[in-house]
């Protein structure tokens, strides 16, 4: 905005610009502080005793009781963080693969009626968890796959895959494609070209795919909550429904367990943001 | 290249053919998992809505259209479809265009690190789970030991404080409410994204000739992310029509069933009253809505000749 300062009227626009700019600011600082003051409040909450969270909200805890964290991790968080380890990396690698060869398919071979098999995959973009639930929790059943790890990664993975495919083709499309003409001349067969040409040049995009797959896989609460019953399987979105029912009363532990499932994804955030973008830019730009 | 398989190859030898065949393996998986765990379902929840399932016997009557007739004449089937468009409605405004005009002021400040700074703040709470979020505003609104009441008392608000979730005229609201503080910063970093693409000579030329920031902001910015707006329109409206997590977590839809929305009541329907049918035939309503509005976003990126 500095440009605008012609020569003549520069004092005038400086003093706009310099109100205009403080409202700006305020403006941002404000929104900034309604939307992360509340997660301070659940972190510091956590380190209260139940007199001080009945007390004024707005004071920091008297003693900072650490010991919340840890009943929190003992009595239940513990386990959920171990069920949601495993859904989310094993659903990660199945849907980036199985994406990764679809893609593959679709931009590098003689497929036929690709357009097809586009049309099918992308399709299950606008389907939604919710209307397909009734059916899914018949056949689940019916597989003996009912609450077992399985059933979710099987269903994250199946849900996921037209998104990480939609992604991981727009970008394959976007690569040169000499260098696995070369390699055909070398007589390489398809295999060898994805593992060793494509999928490496991919890697951008595979991460960005990754991150995506885990910021999902990690908060999903839906098909966790009807095809999980038992504590033992629960990943930990469910996990707190159910520690805030057994430990209603105790909302200190109750801060805690919220505090510790939401830090992993906003460190995992905050590490790979870069990627992150990357993938939503991909996702929308296409 | 795209089409390359299209290409006519009249003399194409049947050994060719049997190897363009042999493609198919690299989407099988994707194409089985797909068409076995999402479109299936989609098909025979058709079926289990004519259908009345007693879950002690196993015994499935077929009852035709009965629960599409109950559907007419359930109240609460309207007070959620009610509550499902006051959640598309408030989310366009707040996360639509509010979130385009958050990007446009961030992406308008001059160091990219504050851009980059207030991008990722406005963002943590979308990368949080909404069972978390949902739960922290469920104390958040608690009279006894919440945030929102004692900051009215302290700010001479007094006369509003109430239990927000308690309520049956405050708690879909309140529900809202939470959703925009969740997911806004998710939209502005959309928003942001598109803005980063229109070329910045454009600005340049634009202050050289005298306009000021609105006037960019109105000239350039909001015609050029035109299609993002209309596309965001589209997938927030989807969104609204299949909410369910955060009005689980807060209220299951109570009190008085006032903040039921359609994947609420499918649940309560389907699975506390064990009624498969009648749940299913819920599930066809928020499936024609959401392919309404699918039709609707297919159209709009198709007009753009963006490939699909």
């Amino acid at each position: 905005m500095s440009a605008t300062v012609a020569v003549g009227r520069a004092r005038h626009v400086n003093v706009w610009s310099v109100i205009a700019r403080t409202f700006l600011y305020s403006f941002l600082i404000c929104l900034g502080v309604v939307v992360i003051y509340p997660l301070i409040w659940m972190a510091l909450s956590g380190f209260k005793d139940n007199a001080q969270i009945f007390g004024d909200p707005f004071a920091l805890p008297v003693h900072w009781a650490w010991n919340n964290y840890v009943q929190a991790w003992n009595q239940g968080v513990r386990g959920y963080v171990t069920v949601s380890v495993l859904v989310t990396v094993a659903s990660a690698i199945c849907t980036v693969l199985i994406s990764a060869w679809t893609a593959f398919g679709l931009t590098r071979t003689k497929m036929p009626a690709k357009p097809l098999v586009v049309a099918i995959v992308l399709g299950g973009l606008m389907l939604s968890p919710t209307v397909a639930i009734i059916p899914l929790v018949k056949m689940l059943q019916a597989l003996g796959l009912y609450n077992t790890y399985w059933a979710l990664i099987i269903l994250y993975t199946a849900f996921r895959v037209p998104f990480t495919t939609f992604l991981i083709r727009a970008y394959m499309l976007d690569l040169p494609g000499d260098l696995d003409e070369a390699a055909t001349m070398d007589g390489a067969s398809e295999g060898q070209i994805f593992w060793r040409i494509t999928l490496p040049l991919c890697r951008p995009i595979i991460i960005s795919c990754v991150i995506l797959h885990v910021l999902f896989a990690w908060n999903e609460y839906l098909f966790a909550m009807i095809f999980t019953s038992g504590s033992d399987v629960q990943t930990l979105p469910v996990g707190l429904t159910s520690i805030m029912a057994t430990h209603g009363t105790n909302y200190a532990v109750v801060f805690a367990a919220m505090t510790i499932s939401a830090l992993p994804i906003v460190i995992v955030f905050f590490a790979a943001q870069r990627y992150f973008i990357r993938g939503l830019s991909e996702g929308i730009g296409k | 290249m795209v089409h390359g398989a299209a290409r006519p190859q009249r003399q194409k030898s049947l050994r060719a053919r049997f190897g363009n065949l042999l493609s198919f393996r690299w989407a099988a998986i994707a194409l089985i998992l797909i068409g076995w765990f999402v479109y299936y379902p989609i098909v025979d929840n058709f079926v289990v809505s004519t259908t009345d399932q007693d879950i002690y016997t196993g015994e499935v009557t077929n009852v035709g259209l009965a629960n599409y007739d109950r559907l007419l004449h359930d109240p609460i089937v309207l007070v959620a479809l009610w509550n499902n468009c006051l959640y598309a409605i408030i989310s366009v405004v707040f996360q639509v265009f509010g979130a385009f005009l958050l990007a446009a002021l961030i992406e308008d400040l001059r160091s990219e690190r504050w851009r980059r700074f207030w991008r990722a703040v406005y963002f943590v709470p979308s990368a949080i789970s909404i069972t978390v979020t949902g739960l922290l505003f469920y104390f958040i609104y608690q009279p006894q030991i919440g945030l929102l009441d004692a900051a009215l008392s302290r700010l001479g608000l007094g006369q509003l404080v109430q239990p927000w979730l308690g309520n049956e005229h405050t708690a879909i609201y309140a529900i809202i409410a939470m959703s925009q503080w969740q997911g806004f910063g998710y939209s502005t970093l959309l928003f942001a994204i598109a803005i980063q693409k229109i070329p910045r000579d454009l600005y340049d030329a634009a202050t050289m000739d005298g306009a000021g920031a609105f006037r960019r902001l109105w000239s350039i910015t909001f015609p050029l992310t035109r299609e993002m707006t209309g596309l965001m329109i589209i997938v927030t409206i989807t969104g609204a029509f299949q909410v369910f997590n955060e009005v689980m977590v807060m209220t299951a839809g109570g009190p008085n069933n006032s903040s039921q929305v359609l994947g609420t009541w499918l649940y309560q329907k389907a699975f506390i009253e064990d009624n498969f049918g009648y749940g299913a035939a819920i599930a066809a309503v928020i499936f024609v809505l959401t392919m309404l509005t699918g039709a609707a976003q297919l159209w709009y990126t198709k007009r753009r000749r963006v490939q699909l």
